[in-house]
C-alpha cells in the first residue's frame, strides 16, 4: 500500500533515469534529509552530536566509500585505515606546511593524496584477486602504521608522535560547536552520497559490478579491467581519505597512529558487510549499527537501574555485539540493505498480501 | 518464521548471564593474585542526583579490561574507594557529597573521549576534574577541555610540557612528568655507576610502548646523552606489547649497561620475561612507575627479581592510616571495589593518590568559593593554588606516601623528586634515596615544547603574574 507505484507512470526518459523513480522513495529520502538537517539539530543533545551522530557521519562516509571498492567492484580491502590515516595526515601536513590553505580544500587535498595511495596499492588487485588481494591491502595497513609512527616528517617531528589539530575555519567561520561540525559532516556525506549514487548508476558504476561478477566476462564485452578496478581504488580511496581527514579534525581533534589501527579497516569492513554490499543505503545503516550498538549495549544496563560492573558491562557489550553480528548475517547475509527492500516490498502489498 | 524463538532463548541467555554475573567481578584473566571476591560489589556506581543537589560529580575514567586491565583496576579500584571513604566517613567534603560514575575505556582514545562527553555534563556543577588515566585520552582531551573549563588532572603521565600552566592553563601533571621519571632514572644510573660523569661512553636503551606515552621521554633521554655522552637506543614495542621477541634480541646484541623500561599493562611482565629469555640482568633493568607494580613482576615470577623502577613519591604498602579507615570504612561494609587483600598494592595507592588529591583540591577551592558544588573552572583555581603541606599529610593518614606539594601558574607539577623501588621476590622495597629531577635540564625543554605548542594552535601565552 505504502509502496505501491501504481499510477506512476514514467512518461519521459528523465522519469526514467530518475535517481529515485518511485516517488515514495523520493518522500522517504527528504523525510530523511529532513531529519538529518532540520530536526536532530534541534532535539540532540551535545553528548548526542559529539559521540553519536558526528562519528557515525563521518564512519558513514568511510563505509560509502569501502562499499564502492568492496561492494561494487568486489575487491576486498583491509587498507581502510590506512588510506583513513593518508587523508588525515596529508590533511594535517598541508594544513601545518601550507597555512594559508583553506582547511576544506586541505581535507580535498588529503583526499587527492590518498586518492594517489590508493592508485598505488590498487596496482596489485590488476594481479591477485580475493583474500590475496585482502592480505595485499593489509599490508599496506602494516606500512602506513609504521611510516607515520617512525617517519618524524609526517608529524611535524611531534616528540610523541601525537597530533594536535588546528582549528577548522573556514573564511572566518569556525566549525568548533558540536552543532556546526555536524552539519560539515552531514553536508558532506550528503554531497559524497549523491555522487556515489550516480557513479553507480552511470557507466563506471556499471562496468564496477561487471568486474565484480566476473572479471573475464566483463573483460570480454569491452570493458579494461585496469581502469575499472583502479578507478574504483581512486574513488573509495578518496571518499574514505576525507573521512579520515573528518575523522582527525572533527571528531578526535588529537590523534596517534594507533587511532587508524588495523581495527578500523575492519570494523569499516563490518559495516559494509552488516549493511550490505553494494547498497548506499547499507553502508550508511552498517556504519549506524556498528558505531551506535556498543555504545547502546554500554549505556542499557545502567539505564535500566542494573548495577553491575563497568568490567560486566564491558564484556556482556563484546559477546552481545558478537552475538548480534553473527544473528544478522545468519538471518540475512546481504545485510541491512536487503532487510530494507524485503519491507519495501512488503509495504507495498500490505496491508492485503495474497 | 522461526526468529521469534531464537530471539526469545537470546534475551533468555542474556538475562542468565546478566544474573550469573552479577556477583562476580574483575574481569581480567591475566590477573594472577585474585583468588575470592570478598565483598560484593558494585563498582560501577551509576550516577544519580541527589534530591538537595549538594554533592561535587567525579567521573572516572578507568579500564578494567582490556590488555591494560591487571593494572587499570588497581588505580580504578584505589580511585574509587577513597571517594567512597570519602563520603562514608566525612559525609563529603564539608558537607558537600562526593557522587561519581564509572566509565570504561579499554584505554583507548576514542572511547576515552566518548566516555568524557558522556560524563562531562552529570552532576549539579559539571564535572570536577578528569583523570584520564591514559596519555593518549589525555592528549584527545586537552583539546576538548580548553572550551569545555574542566580542568584535567593527570598525576604521572600526559604531557611533559603542560607543567607550563601558560599555555596548558587546564593541565596539571602533578607529582612528575615523563621527563621528571626519565631524569630520575638517569641520575639513578649515573649513582649507580658513581656519577654522572661515569656514564660517558655506556650504552643505555629505552624499550617502550610504541605510543604517545611510550615515546614521552625520548626528547630527555636524548638531551641527557648529549650532556653525558651515553649512547642511547630506543626501541619501540607495538601495543599491546605481548610480542617482544625482536626487541629483547636486540637488546642482547646491543647489550646495553642499563635498559629503561617504558610499558605499561601486560606488556611490562612480557618484557621481564624476555629479558629473562635472553639473560638479561634484572639489576640493570629499570622502568617507569608505570612499570613497577605487582601485576608487573608476579606474572614473570621469579624472573623479575632484582628488577627496579622509579616510583611516583610512593610504592606497595597498606598501613598507613588512610587505609585503615578503607578497610573500616568501605571494606567492612561490604562496600570495596576489588579484592580486600589487593588493597595497598602499588597502583591501588595510586589511584588512592589520585583521589586523595581530587579531594583536597575540591577543599582548597572551596576556601575560595564557599562550600557548595563548584564548577570546572573554580576547581581549577583550587589546583593552580593548591598546596599540600606534611601536616595535611599526616591529617589525611598519607604520611610518608607523598612529599609536600606546592603548585603555581608557572608549575603544575609541583614536585619533581621520586625515589627507585627494588622487587625482591616478594614485596617492592626502596633502593635508593629521595632523587630530585633536575629542572636545569627539563625547564628550558618545557619552555620550548610548550612555545611551538602554543605557536602551532595559536594561543598566546597567558601571563603567570596576577
Amino acid at each position: 500500500m505504502f509502496y505501491r507505484e501504481t499510477g506512476q507512470f514514467k512518461t519521459s526518459y528523465q522519469a526514467d533515469q530518475a535517481i529515485f523513480p518511485i516517488r515514495q522513495d523520493r518522500i522517504f529520502i527528504l523525510i530523511w534529509l529532513l531529519i538529518g538537517f532540520a530536526v536532530i539539530p534541534l532535539v540532540a543533545s551535545e553528548y548526542a552530536f559529539r559521540a553519536i551522530l558526528i562519528p557515525v557521519t563521518i564512519m558513514g562516509l568511510a563505509a560509502l566509500g569501502l562499499n564502492i571498492l568492496v561492494g561494487y567492484c568486489g575487491q576486498v580491502s583491509l587498507g581502510t585505515g590506512a588510506f583513513m590515516a593518508v587523508g588525515a595526515y596529508a590533511a594535517y601536513n598541508f594544513m601545518i606546511r601550507v597555512p594559508e590553505l583553506n582547511p576544506l580544500f586541505c581535507f580535498v587535498l588529503g583526499g587527492l593524496t590518498a586518492t594517489g595511495v590508493g592508485i598505488l596499492f590498487g596496482i596489485p588487485s590488476l594481479r591477485i584477486k580475493g583474500f590475496y588481494l585482502a592480505v595485499a591491502t593489509l599490508a599496506l595497513q602494516f606500512f602506513t602504521d609504521w611510516a607515520f609512527s617512525r617517519i618524524g616528517w609526517f608529524t611535524n617531528y611531534t616528540p610523541s608522535g601525537s597530533i594536535a589539530v588546528q582549528p577548522v575555519e573556514v573564511f572566518g567561520f569556525a566549525f568548533n560547536t558540536p552543532l556546526r561540525k555536524y552539519f560539515l559532516c552531514l553536508t558532506i556525506l550528503s554531497i559524497f552520497a549523491l555522487v556515489a549514487k550516480n557513479i553507480v548508476r552511470g557507466r563506471i558504476g556499471r562496468a564496477w559490478m561487471a568486474t565484480r561478477d566476473m572479471d573475464v566476462a566483463a573483460e570480454i564485452i569491452g570493458i579494461r579491467p585496469m581502469y575499472a578496478k583502479l578507478s574504483a581504488f581512486a574513488v573509495s580511496s578518496f571518499f574514505i581519505g576525507i573521512a579520515g581527514a573528518l575523522w582527525a579534525y572533527i571528531y578526535l581533534g588529537s590523534w596517534e597512529p594507533l587511532a587508524f589501527d588495523i581495527n578500523v579497516s575492519f570494523s569499516v569492513l563490518f559495516m559494509v558487510i552488516i549493511g550490505g554490499l553494494g547498497s548506499i543505503v547499507g553502508g550508511l545503516m552498517g556504519a549506524a549499527f556498528i558505531t551506535l550498538l556498543p555504545l547502546m549495549l554500554n549505556q542499557l544496563p545502567s539505564a535500566m537501574g542494573f548495577e553491575i560492573s563497568t568490567a560486566l558491562i564491558k564484556h556482556l557489550e563484546i559477546m552481545i555485539f558478537g552475538a548480534l553480528i553473527i544473528f544478522f548475517l545468519a538471518v540475512e547475509p546481504l545485510g541491512f540493505a536487503r532487510l530494507w527492500q524485503i519491507a519495501k516490498e512488503k509495504l507495498r502489498l500490505w496491508p492485503f498480501p495474497h | 518464521m522461526g526468529y521469534s524463538k531464537l530471539i526469545k532463548g537470546l534475551l533468555l541467555s542474556m538475562l542468565l548471564v546478566i544474573v550469573g554475573c552479577g556477583q562476580k567481578e574483575e574481569g581480567t584473566g591475566t590477573d594472577t593474585s585474585s583468588d575470592s571476591q570478598t565483598s560484593s560489589n558494585t563498582n560501577n556506581q551509576a550516577y544519580a542526583p541527589t534530591p538537595d543537589g549538594n554533592e561535587q560529580f567525579v567521573p572516572v575514567l578507568s579500564y578494567r579490561t582490556g590488555p591494560y586491565a591487571p593494572n587499570g583496576t588497581g588505580v580504578a579500584n584505589g580511585f574509587v574507594d577513597y571517594l567512597k571513604l570519602v563520603d562514608a566517613r566525612d559525609g563529603g567534603v564539608n558537607g558537600v557529597r562526593i557522587s561519581f560514575e564509572e566509565c570504561e575505556t579499554e584505554y583507548k582514545t576514542d572511547r576515552g573521549v566518548e566516555c568524557y562527553e558522556r560524563l562531562k555534563g552529570l552532576g549539579p556543577t559539571g564535572a570536577t576534574v578528569f583523570n584520564p588515566n591514559s596519555t593518549g585520552v589525555t592528549f584527545a582531551l586537552t583539546e576538548k577541555t580548553t572550551t569545555d573549563k574542566i580542568p584535567l588532572i593527570t598525576m604521572g603521565y600526559g604531557r611533559s610540557e603542560s607543567r607550563d600552566g601558560s599555555v596548558f592553563p587546564w593541565n596539571f601533571p602533578m607529582m612528575g612528568t615523563y621527563w621528571t621519571a626519565a631524569d630520575v632514572l638517569v641520575q639513578h644510573v649515573g649513582n649507580l655507576s658513581g656519577g654522572l660523569d661515569k656514564l660517558k661512553g655506556k650504552k643505555i636503551a629505552l624499550v617502550y610502548h610504541d605510543s604517545p606515552f611510550g615515546k614521552e621521554p625520548i626528547p630527555l633521554l636524548q638531551k641527557r646523552s648529549e650532556m653525558h655522552g651515553f649512547s642511547l637506543t630506543t626501541i619501540p614495542v607495538t601495543h599491546p606489547g605481548v610480542e617482544q621477541k625482536a626487541a629483547w634480541l636486540q637488546v642482547r646484541q646491543d647489550k646495553p649497561d642499563y635498559v629503561f623500561l617504558w610499558g605499561w599493562g601486560v606488556m611490562n611482565s612480557t618484557s621481564i620475561k624476555e629479558a629473562a629469555a635472553v639473560r638479561y640482568p634484572r639489576e640493570q633493568m629499570f622502568g617507569v612507575w608505570w612499570s613497577g607494580a605487582e601485576p608487573d613482576v608476579t606474572p614473570a615470577g621469579d624472573d623479575s627479581i632484582g628488577y627496579s623502577s622509579v616510583t611516583l613519591q610512593h610504592s606497595a604498602g597498606s598501613d598507613n592510616q588512610v587505609h585503615k579507615d578503607i578497610f573500616k570504612y568501605v571494606y567492612d561494609a561490604g562496600a570495596g571495589s576489588g579484592d580486600r587483600d589487593r588493597v595497598g598494592e602499588v597502583l591501588y595507592n595510586r589511584g588512592m593518590l589520585n583521589a586523595a588529591i581530587v579531594v583536597e583540591v575540591i577543599r582548597n577551592a572551596q576556601s575560595k568559593y564557599g562550600q557548595k558544588p563548584l564548577t570546572g573552572e573554580q576547581i581549577r583555581w583550587g589546583i593552580e593554588n593548591f598546596e599540600l603541606t606534611q601536616a595535611q599529610i599526616d591529617k589525611l593518614g598519607l604520611t610518608g606516601m607523598v612529599q609536600p606539594i606546592k603548585l603555581s601558574c608557572s608549575d603544575h607539577e609541583g614536585t619533581r623528586i621520586a625515589r627507585i623501588h627494588t622487587w625482591n621476590g616478594k614485596t617492592w622495597e626502596y633502593s635508593s634515596d629521595w632523587i630530585e629531577a633536575s629542572d636545569a635540564v627539563i625547564k628550558p625543554m618545557v619552555e620550548t615544547a610548550a612555545s611551538n605548542y602554543a605557536k602551532e594552535k595559536n594561543i598566546t601565552r597567558a601571563s603567570c603574574e596576577s
